[in-house]
């Protein structure tokens, strides 16, 4: 290939035309730049609809996007717009934006300007620009400085649809835009101190200079003159870096919400890793024993349930309210005996040294009852009242005659009975063989943080 | 067996399940067994109010939560145009404020998804015979509820005091249901009737679906914060 050296030069965008595949155009007539190579300045014209280049674009690629349509070289249009946009006073710039707007990307379906349409926020802020554009332009023109109100309107359309565009391009297109707009941003834009300092010298130059000026007018016409002048450069500041700065604030916002989503995902895969799927995995190892089943299933779910409702963390076992203690007594006592425990609580207070001994009393009776009724299930009854809270323990298992404990078993007399009556509680056992066993706990309540459970007639 | 004539009264009821979950479902019928008629099924709120209304069961097995809503929408959709129709609330929720609110849209009962077969069985009989049914969990639920401010410290004005609070008996009755007492049961240890506890129950239903007691739904806002 004797153009070989054209492909992929670095730095220089190629476009077709040198991009040369298989030496068609040399026969097709366009010998001569080629082999010269100095004269380099048209190609063969491309054929489809116009397109955007996305591949070789340095704002919008419309340049390049025209130039591989005509065959010209795209630094070569990209001139020509430059020259174009300074004689006609900025109006080609509009165009420039324009035909951004509604020529599509090569790859794209649509234009931005049909998803501009639906985009109302975009809308709303064109508009916004366009009305002060215009205001400017009153000004301006009350002021009769020409030269400033002929730019006022390209570069409000311009702004306008900037905005259109940055709104509703996909994200490469962005990342390009503001690629460009970064030296511009470097000076608005928040970060650095040192770009802060840059701002406020700005900012204060201004200010002087406006000062300035004002001090220095000696007749009201002249005073006024400088006065416009000042507010139309602050007014052109704040309508052209505006929206670029509100815009990449909101995606520095946006960015550290998904941050923040991300780690809340993270920690909420750690903890059902810990819990749910340990568990899955020890269901799976013990698919063959019903009973421990059961078991791991009802303790998961109890603790998914008090994670999803009740905010607790599984694992968490801090027991500062009456209702935990509740909670944990089943926990227990369902792990350790493979026995359903269901419990219901009523009202609820902190835990103090009596009701303390309340739970250990009540969870010596639960496991009692996992342990020798028999039952499938034990009801666990709590209930805050405003004088006493009691406790009940209860299972429709085979039951016992109390008379006939042996003196050896201490569980009931030492770790119920004198448990409570230590404390000024007291219990009482009643059981039926053959028909169960309630043990019942009450203990009184000392005054204290409690939140009574209401009023009980 | 019924014959088509025969419904809520002894022979087996015509029961429609509603349940987000076809195991969950699918378990509940095999649990049923024989000894009711399951008449039809549904996954959500929408497909369930139109096939309720065409089948007209006699109980209805809820789930609260549905994905379209939560189970109150089908049941205040079918009370209206067919009052004959009965639910039964069954979840696996904790949710106090979302069971009562069933419960005052007008479900006669809420048994949890642990209940046994047999158990969900005369659970489903008691409620097409009309009584209400209460578990445990339900029985805790309505106690905090009447407890948790007392009715006479109330703002809101309310036309019926005597619906605002529980009398002594039942309260009594609630406490033995949460401590785990069949209806049998309580009724040997208070010395009444089964018919009489079951006329307890039914009272306290229609106290908390009739309530306008402005504390209920105080009291389920706060439990929604905490």
């Amino acid at each position: 290939m004797i153009h070989s050296e054209d492909q992929g030069s670095p730095g220089w965008p190629a476009t077709p035309i040198w991009r040369d595949d298989g030496g068609m155009e040399e026969q097709a007539g366009w010998p001569r730049y080629r082999r010269h190579g100095l004269l380099r300045w048209r190609g063969p014209r491309g054929r489809g609809p116009l397109r955007r280049r996305q591949s070789d674009r340095l704002a919008g690629g419309v340049a390049a996007g025209l130039a591989a349509r005509l065959g010209f070289d795209v630094n070569v249009v990209r001139i020509a717009f430059v020259v174009a946009t300074v004689f006609t006073g900025g109006t080609f710039a509009v165009g420039y934006v324009l035909a951004w707007l509604l020529v599509p990307a090569d790859g794209a379906d649509g234009n931005l300007a049909g998803r501009a349409l639906t985009d109302g926020r975009g809308l709303a802020v064109a508009a916004g620009i366009g009305s002060l554009t215009f205001i400017a332009w009153v000004i301006v023109s009350v002021l009769h400085a020409g030269w400033l109100g002929d730019l006022a309107w390209p570069l409000g359309l311009c702004v306008a649809g900037i905005v259109l565009i940055w709104r509703n391009a996909p994200a490469d297109e962005q990342a390009a835009m503001r690629q460009l707009a970064e030296p511009l941003l470097s000076v608005t834009g928040g970060g650095g101190r040192s770009r802060i300092m840059l701002r406020v010298l700005l900012a204060g130059a201004l200010l002087i200079g406006g000062v300035a000026l004002l001090l220095s007018g000696h007749h009201p016409a002249a005073f006024l003159r400088p006065l416009g002048g000042v507010a139309l450069v602050i007014a052109a500041i704040v309508v052209a870096f505006g929206p670029w700065w509100l815009r990449i604030a909101r995606d520095l916002v946006l960015e550290r919400q998904a941050r923040a989503r991300a780690e809340e995902r993270a920690d909420m895969a750690a903890r059902v890793h810990d819990s749910v799927l340990q568990t899955l995995a020890l269901i799976q190892r013990g698919a063959d024993d019903p009973q421990r089943v059961i078991q791991l299933a009802r303790a998961q779910e109890r603790e998914l349930r008090s994670w999803l409702f009740d905010g607790r963390a599984p694992g968490s076992l801090d027991v500062m309210r009456l209702a935990d203690g509740v909670r944990l007594i089943q926990q227990d006592v369902e792990a350790q005996h493979g026995i359903a425990v269901e419990t219901v609580t009523v009202g609820d207070c902190e835990l103090d040294d009596d009701l303390s001994a309340l739970l250990a009393a009540a969870r010596e009776a639960t496991v009692n009852a996992a342990k020798w009724s028999g039952a499938e299930v034990v009801s666990l009854f709590a209930e805050v009242e405003a004088a006493a809270m009691s406790l009940f323990v209860r299972d429709r298992g085979k039951g016992f005659d109390p008379g006939a404990v042996p003196a050896d078993r201490k569980g009931l007399a030492e770790s119920i009975h004198a448990r409570m009556t230590r404390r000024g509680g007291s219990a009482t056992i009643r059981s039926v063989p053959g028909e169960g066993t309630e043990v019942s706990l009450t203990m009184p309540r000392t005054a204290g943080d409690r939140q009574p459970s209401g009023r009980h007639p | 067996m019924s014959t088509p004539g025969d419904r809520g009264g002894g022979g087996s009821p015509r029961v429609f399940l509603v349940d987000d979950h076809g195991l969950f479902r699918s378990g509940v019928r095999s649990e049923l067994g024989g000894q009711v008629e399951v008449v039809g099924e549904a996954d959500d709120v929408e497909p369930a109010i139109a096939r309720i209304a065409e089948s007209l069961p006699d109980v209805v097995l809820l789930d609260v939560h549905l994905p379209g809503g939560g189970g109150q929408a089908v049941v205040t959709a079918i009370k209206a145009a067919h009052p004959q129709v009965r639910f039964l609330a069954l979840s696996a929720s904790d949710a106090p404020e979302d069971v009562i609110a069933v419960i005052r849209a007008g479900a006669r009962g809420y048994v949890t998804k642990t209940i046994s077969g047999a158990e969900l069985v005369d659970a489903v009989r008691r409620v097409a015979a009309g009584d209400a049914v209460f578990s445990p969990r339900l029985a805790g639920f309505v106690l905090d509820a009447f407890a948790a401010v007392p009715a006479a410290s109330g703002a809101g004005p309310s036309f019926d005091p005597e619906l605002d609070q529980l009398t002594p008996r039942e309260r009594e009755v609630l406490r033995l249901i949460a401590r785990g007492y069949t209806y049998r049961e309580i009724a040997r240890e208070l010395f009444i009737s089964v018919k009489t506890v079951e006329s307890h129950v039914s009272s306290v239903l229609r106290k908390l679906q009739l309530s306008t007691r402005h504390q209920l739904t105080r009291w389920a806002a706060e439990r929604r914060l905490t």
